[in-house]
């Protein structure tokens, strides 16, 4: 098994060119190893190619470190708005997240209910297909529909389509201040009627979690400083009828900690998450036989924490989709990563990726 | 413009093909007269026109299933369309086609605003979705310009944005799911009233692919809450750069208003004349708007102004009521009736990235001297989505082709500034030959490499969005596979 670390776009297209094993693709290696084979690394391709804080884009290299991304947005007061998870916590990696690894695998935090995906903040992508062709698609602006829009497919694909080199994003002020409101001791069946109606309220939530342990709802706001105090106090009398609510204005570490599955950091099992309708969580919660769970996105997002070995989607009886995120290789294998998709999107996604991989070399196995 | 030429042997079975479709759908679905099949013969980009074949009007997914089997086992071409407002000749027919038009299917499936959902048929119109949640006091943000006629089908193709997608983002990031009918006639779910792709993301690759990979018959919609409140400011400045400079420093002050639009001097008089909304003579305009509860509004305006403050503008008026507030508007809203009731007009949609504004505008107003022809700019200045009005006059000989000729070099400049050729209207036939200014043939062999999958007989939407030079080897190959 060897390491690759090519230096530019061009060596890496050279040696995708010139494979013909297994590659396993990797930013920063924190979200685990993703199949057998050598590994190819973009963790070379570093730097930041363009900021334009007036114009909310930044175009910076695959391998660049989340963090450096982050610290440099922050000199603007502005932020990734998608709040994008750190697995290093829960699966016990090492090392640094990339940009290009977050965009891989549409990694977004509970900000997604209100201000969208990773997919939504990628404006372009230049990535090597798997003959070792250089494609670029999308661009820097906020605004870009010629052409079909290969951005959003390549987000998400876990590298299956093509390496990413370069990655278009449009970033967000960071907010002047938040709150978040609890809502407290209410079972998941009220909790998620509390979330929903915050959601569907005016005052513009941007995050809604449950802690089946604490038995508490959580509702963030975000904003200007009077308007956050305005929108809490708001939400607070409308979801009185819930449980007992308070506000509080120190939420960054709850919800850095929702965020990450902190809850489930150093804990035995396998860690599922399932994406579903968030009315649907309610009868399924029971269903999973989890040894604990976690809601978000107002409970279409469920992370759940499960004694090993074990089938979730067999007990998924509703739309959605459920990834195994955390397992040991060997029930990686045998219960696939993602969710199989009905036959015919089956053919579709496999069509592509033997357009895009016509050597059977990204990351094989670990998707279709 | 070039189209490939018709098909005879389609031409030649015309009524064996119209016998076929009327076995498998009502009488009225089927549309075969001549006179009557010219209503379909193009969309908002009049310039060009063809009647098709034959035109076909379903009202359910099982009937588009039928009609799309039908045609692929005849190896018949197929346009599909919504309202037809498509300003890039994205509907626009070939003799050879049959024009599948959805228009009849606009039922509400299903609302749910527990989870922020709605579920359509995708031939309802934008303005109608928003209108079937509006007494729970929701909407559906994306908001063409258009949105009294066109449909949600159309949106879905052109990933359509609107005036307030700076905050809302355009149609791709409010739409979760789609029932799509492939070119063989089987039917695809994909999404739902669930987050996010479980495998590879193909509802991110459906939306905006002009009608070339499926026919979209049914869409789950994101709704939202509408705001307590919302209100406009406008400002008026002598430069464009200046204008321009105040747009980017509203952003980096971390303000993200909902919308912020820009009207240069041509396009203020043009309005002015139509609409009198009393607007001021300046060289930019801003109409820059606001949402939330008053406090919140009055706290967001007050930053706004203090900014646009420091440029020195030369009219800076607040909507005192709701009554203000529209006349603000107004004028911003009639701007292409107004140009319209001037003059003929072409309506460009390039992007282009906010700080190149004041370098772009000095370059279109010496090309508007180089090729003749005036031109008014209106558009939205957050995301650099512009919309240059090129005025011609149709009946002049050779002033349409000058004014392509314009179009098509404001375009290759919204590129070179580090933009794009369209950033809401979709490319069409209209700039269908430019993607080589914009992308490598390498690049757009990517996108034809997922054409091939979806539609392996190339049958759907034919001769748009690529050059027929870079699709030449593909369609030739399917034909002659038949
Ligand atoms: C006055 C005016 C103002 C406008 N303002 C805006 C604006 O602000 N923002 C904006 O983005 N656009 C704007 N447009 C452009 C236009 O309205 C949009 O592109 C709109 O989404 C087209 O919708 P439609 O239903 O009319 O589609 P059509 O014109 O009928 O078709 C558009 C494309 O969609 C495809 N299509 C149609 N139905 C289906 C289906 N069921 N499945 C798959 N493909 C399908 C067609 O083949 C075609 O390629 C404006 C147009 C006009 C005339």
């Amino acid at each position: 098994m060897k390491m690759m670390t090519p230096q530019s776009e061009a060596e890496l297209a050279e040696i995708i060119a010139g494979a013909s094993g297994p590659l396993c693709i990797q930013g920063g290696g924190t979200r685990g190893r993703t199949v057998e084979g050598d590994v190819l690394s973009t963790c070379s391709l570093t730097g930041v190619e363009l900021y334009e804080p007036g114009a909310l884009t930044l175009v910076v290299k695959a391998g660049t470190p989340v963090a450096e991304v982050e610290a440099l947005l922050a000199a603007e007061n502005q932020r990734l708005a998608f709040e994008p998870m750190d697995h290093r916590g829960l699966l016990g990696t090492e090392g640094e997240p990339t940009i290009g690894g977050v965009i891989a695998a549409n990694v977004s935090g509970p900000r997604r209910i209100q201000t969208g995906a990773a997919r939504d903040h990628l404006l372009g992508v230049r990535f090597v297909d798997g003959s070792g062709q250089a494609v670029k698609n999308g661009g820097r602006v906020m605004k870009n529909v010629t052409g079909y829009d290969l951005v959003k497919l390549l987000c998400g694909a876990h590298g299956a389509l093509g390496v990413l080199t370069e990655v278009s994003l449009k970033v967000l002020p960071r907010a002047e201040a938040m709150a978040t409101v609890a809502v407290a001791d209410v079972g998941l069946n009220q909790a998620v009627a509390a979330m929903s109606a915050s959601l569907g309220s005016p005052y513009d939530v941007t995050g809604a979690a449950y802690d089946p342990d604490s038995k508490t709802a959580f509702v963030r706001v975000e904003g200007f400083a009077d308007s956050v105090s305005y929108r809490s106090k708001k939400l607070a009398a409308e979801l009185a009828g819930f449980g007992e609510t308070s506000i509080s204005a120190e939420g960054e570490p709850l919800w850095q900690g929702i965020r990450d599955v902190s809850a489930f950091h150093g804990r035995e099992g396998d860690v599922w998450r399932i994406s579903v309708k968030p009315s649907d969580a309610v009868e399924l919660a029971p269903r999973l036989e989890a040894e604990a769970l976690q809601f978000d996105w107002g409970g279409g997002l469920i992370w759940a924490r499960v004694a090993e070995g074990n089938d979730l989607r067999a007990r998924v009886n509703v739309p959605g989709h459920a990834t195994l995120v955390r397992a040991s290789a060997g029930t990686r294998s045998r219960l696939g990563v993602f969710q199989p998709q009905p036959g015919l999107l089956a053919a579709i996604s496999e069509g592509l990726r033997r357009q895009f991989d016509p050597k059977g070399i990204f990351n094989p196995g670990l998707m279709g | 413009m070039q189209m490939p030429s018709p098909n005879p042997a389609i031409l030649a079975r015309k009524q064996a093909l119209a016998a076929r479709l009327l076995k498998a759908l009502p009488p009225d679905a089927v549309i075969q007269d001549e006179m009557e099949t010219r209503a379909y013969e193009c969309d908002a980009l009049t310039a060009y026109k063809c009647p098709p074949l034959l035109a076909v009007l379903p009202r359910t997914t099982q009937e588009v299933s039928d009609i799309l089997r039908i045609c692929h086992e005849e190896g018949v071409p197929v346009v599909p369309r919504g309202a037809g407002t498509s300003l890039a000749g994205g509907a626009l027919p070939t003799a050879d086609c049959v024009i599948l038009g959805v228009a009849r299917m606009n039922e509400v499936l299903e609302t749910d605003y527990e989870n922020r959902i709605i579920r359509v048929q995708t031939g309802r119109t934008n303005l109608s979705v928003s209108g079937a949640v509006e007494e729970e006091e929701f909407f559906y943000a994306p908001d063409p310009s258009s949105q009294l006629a066109c449909a949600i089908a159309g949106n879905i193709a052109m990933n359509s944005g609107g005036a307030h997608c700076l905050k809302y983002g355009v149609t791709t990031n409010n739409l979760m799911g789609v029932t799509m009918v492939m070119m063989d006639g089987t039917v695809v779910e994909i999404g739902g009233a669930h987050l996010d792709a479980g495998e590879l993301d193909l509802l991110g690759v459906i939306c905006g692919s002009e009608g070339q990979l499926g026919v979209v018959t049914e869409a789950t919609l994101r709704i939202l809450r509408k705001p307590e409140g919302a209100r406009p400011v406008l400002i008026g400045y002598d430069s464009n750069e200046v204008a321009g400079a105040c747009v980017s420093d509203i952003i980096k002050a971390g303000v993200l208003p909902v919308a912020i639009e820009f009207m240069d001097r041509p396009c203020i008089e043009a309005c002015e004349a139509f609409a009198k909304a009393g607007y001021p003579m300046c060289e930019a305009l801003l109409i820059v708007e606001v949402e939330g509860s008053e406090e919140e509004i009055l706290h967001q305006l007050g930053l706004i102004i203090d900014i646009a403050r420091s440029h020195n503008p030369v009219e800076l008026r607040e909507a005192g009521d709701a009554e203000e507030a529209g006349r603000i508007w107004l004028g911003r809203k009639s701007a292409f009736g107004a140009m319209g009731q001037i003059n003929d007009y072409m309506c460009l949609d390039g992007t282009i990235p906010v700080s190149s504004l004041p370098f772009v505008l000095r370059r279109i107003g010496e090309m508007s001297q180089e090729f003749g022809l005036d031109v008014a700019n209106v558009f939205h200045a957050g995301d650099g989505n512009m919309h240059p009005l090129i005025l011609f006059d149709a009946n002049k000989p050779g002033d349409l082709e000058t004014c392509e000729a314009f179009g098509a070099e404001i375009l290759k400049l919204c590129v070179e500034a580090g933009g794009c050729l369209t950033g809401e209207h979709g490319v069409g036939i209209e700039k269908r030959d430019l993607m080589l200014h914009q992308y490598t043939a390498e690049d757009l062999e990517a996108q034809l490499k997922i054409k091939d999958v979806f539609d392996p007989k190339w049958l759907l939407n034919p001769a748009k969005v690529f050059p027929l030079s870079v699709t030449e080897g593909r369609r030739s190959m399917a034909l002659a596979a038949e």
